[in-house]
């Protein structure tokens, strides 16, 4: 069950160019999936929205979101420091379709300021055969990278070695090298060089910009995986009330009646082919 | 000392009620705060068949308030009645359902097919929208259109009739004396206020629908004037909204002349704002010695 409540901010860094690291107290009763989100307060009373940002990960009493700079809430919250107070509204939404410990076989696919939920979903599958996660950055400004425990692989639209290139290097060489492309063409490349097998997993997860998770959607249906993606939309309530964040649906949503589904109680994870984007 | 305010014979137990659209049918809600301390619930619009709404981007925040072009989403009268309205039967508060539609014949379709239904206990008439091309505010902008729709649909309706007014107007009083002219039993007001937001980068219109209705604090001052208005113009009770966020500013729309108070944009704030803001009403009649609620409305000259 969610719930609204004060809290304090544990600690609060830069951890990439405008990414930031912000690590929270929360009351031991929450309980969070990979890939749910909360809301929480900007301090500011000329902002009267929570911000939606999706949970990293969630131990030992401590929520860490890691956000981007994307406009002026966002901003304040970067500004938070240690020991400052802010409200949070969650966890909410359902997230990737596994829980905690659970053993899937599953391909990751997080691009830039999606990767923090895909993290949380690595973490959660600790005990799980098969994990690989494909990272995509901007640039050569990567972030969240040295967390992950399990194969990862990462990528750039601007820069980084070809395939071919990655693949000649030995193990030890290839650690922080970057494949140029992103996290979906990488992934097809990959393949393509017998570093990555499609075949060997149950379902993909992604979390990243409209593009990306179109280009999953259309690799899911090429390699027949069911892909389950993360979408993100403006919000008022993040509560299922106002029906400001939906997405168009394929059927008709049990819910709203209409083929529109909740981003924020449906979502914010869907299986790929539900959704129209 | 009492908190109960009646609106045409039905009782609240508070004055302090939700703003349609922006609590969903109430049961959104209840996990987060407690359903039944609320005069009432007002329901989100629902109309004759499932509406589609608008393409998204919906929502854009501005300045103390937030744009919404929503347009009217809503499940469709059938599923609302199967679903939402037995669910509310479970808690002790009244019903309000908010009723819109493109044509006069819509809204009376509604109306035909909730009249059974024994839970509600008034209708309130969204003839205000601004985010719906048919119906909404082109009804609510025009005296004669307002007094003849208000009477349509009072002639068929077996439960008082709310007509919920625009801002969007010249002059708000003629719109209110129009719907009492049709026999509204009570006004609701005000629905938002048009406005448009642009992203600059993208040279572009933040709302896929261009324009949206702005609401929070940010218009409270617009709508505190016009309930001052309407209450000298019109003699039926008047439901105040228009950015009510603290219980300081539901007893200012009461002290404008406002018989009840809707609170909006506040519950997406935080879920418990109504809660909150019947609390602080309380201890405002305590400190200042008011014995029943009804002796502030309308209190300022």
């Amino acid at each position: 069950m969610a719930k609204e409540f004060k809290t304090l901010v544990y600690r609060n860094e830069e951890i990439a160019k405008d990414i930031f690291d912000l690590k929270l107290s929360v009351p031991e009763d929450f309980n969070s999936v990979a890939g749910q989100f909360v809301m929480i307060g900007v301090n500011d009373s000329s902002k009267l929205l929570k911000r939606p940002i999706s949970i990293c990960e969630c131990k030992d009493g401590i929520l860490r979101l890691v956000f981007r700079i994307a406009g002026e809430g966002t901003k304040k919250l970067s500004l938070l420091k240690a020991g400052d107070e802010v409200t949070v509204l969650g966890p909410v939404g359902n997230g990737y379709p596994f829980k905690e410990g659970e053993d899937r076989k599953v391909l990751l696919l997080g691009g830039g300021i999606g990767i923090p939920p895909i993290l949380g979903a690595e973490k959660a599958l600790k005990n799980s055969a098969k994990v690989t996660s494909i990272l995509g950055y901007r640039d050569e400004m990567v972030f969240l990278n040295a967390d992950f425990e399990r194969e990862s692989f990462l990528t750039s639209d601007s820069c980084g070695v070809s395939v071919e290139e990655y693949a000649s290097l030995s193990a030890l060489e290839r650690k922080n090298v970057q494949i140029k492309g992103n996290a979906v063409s990488v992934a097809k490349a990959l393949e393509l060089a017998n570093l990555l097998d499609f075949s060997e997993y149950d379902i993909i997860c992604a979390c990243g910009p409209m593009p990306m998770l179109r280009a999953v959607k259309q690799l899911a249906a090429e390699k027949g995986i069911k892909a389950y993606i993360s979408l993100e939309e403006r919000m008022a309530c993040g509560i299922g009330a106002c029906l400001g964040c939906v997405c168009k649906t394929v059927k008709k949503d049990a819910h709203t009646n209409v083929n529109n589904a909740r981003v924020c109680k449906e979502g914010p994870v869907f299986l790929a082919e539900d959704v129209e984007i | 000392m009492n908190t109960s305010v009646k609106l045409c014979d039905v009782v609240l137990k508070n004055p302090v009620m939700t703003a349609s659209g922006t609590f969903g049918s109430g049961l959104e809600f209840a996990e987060y705060m407690d359903l039944n301390c609320l005069g009432a619930i007002v329901t989100k619009g629902v109309a004759s068949v499932p509406w589609q709404g608008n393409n998204t981007p919906r929502i854009a925040e501005t300045a103390s308030g937030m744009l919404n072009a929503v347009g009217l989403q809503n499940p469709g009268v059938d599923l609302f009645v199967n679903r939402d309205l037995k669910e509310l039967t479970k808690y002790d508060t009244n019903v309000i359902v908010n009723v819109c539609g493109h044509t006069t014949e819509e809204y009376l379709e509604v109306i035909e097919r909730l009249n059974s239904e024994d839970i509600i206990k008034m209708f309130e008439i969204n003839i205000s929208c601004p985010n719906v091309k048919e119906g909404g505010v082109a009804f609510g902008t025009n005296p004669v259109l307002v007094e003849k729709i208000t009477s349509d649909i009072k002639k068929l309706s077996k439960k008082p009739v709310i007509m919920k007014l625009t801002p969007n107007v010249t002059d708000i009083t003629e719109i209110a004396r129009a719907a009492e002219a049709g026999g509204a039993d009570c006004v609701s007001l005000i629905n938002t206020l048009t406005g448009m937001k642009i992203d600059i980068e993208r040279r572009k219109c933040l709302l896929a629908n261009k324009t949206g209705g702005l609401s929070g604090p940010a218009i409270k001052p617009v709508a505190v004037r016009m309930v001052y208005q309407v209450r000298k113009a019109v003699n039926i009770p008047i439901i105040g909204m228009g950015g009510i966020t603290t219980s300081e500013d539901a007893i200012e729309f009461m002290m404008a002349g406002a018989n009840a108070v809707a609170v909006g944009t506040a519950n997406f704030i935080t879920p418990k704002a109504t809660v909150d803001i019947i609390n602080g009403i309380e201890e405002f009649m305590q400190k200042h010695n008011i014995k029943d609620i009804n002796e502030i409305v309308g209190c300022v000259e």
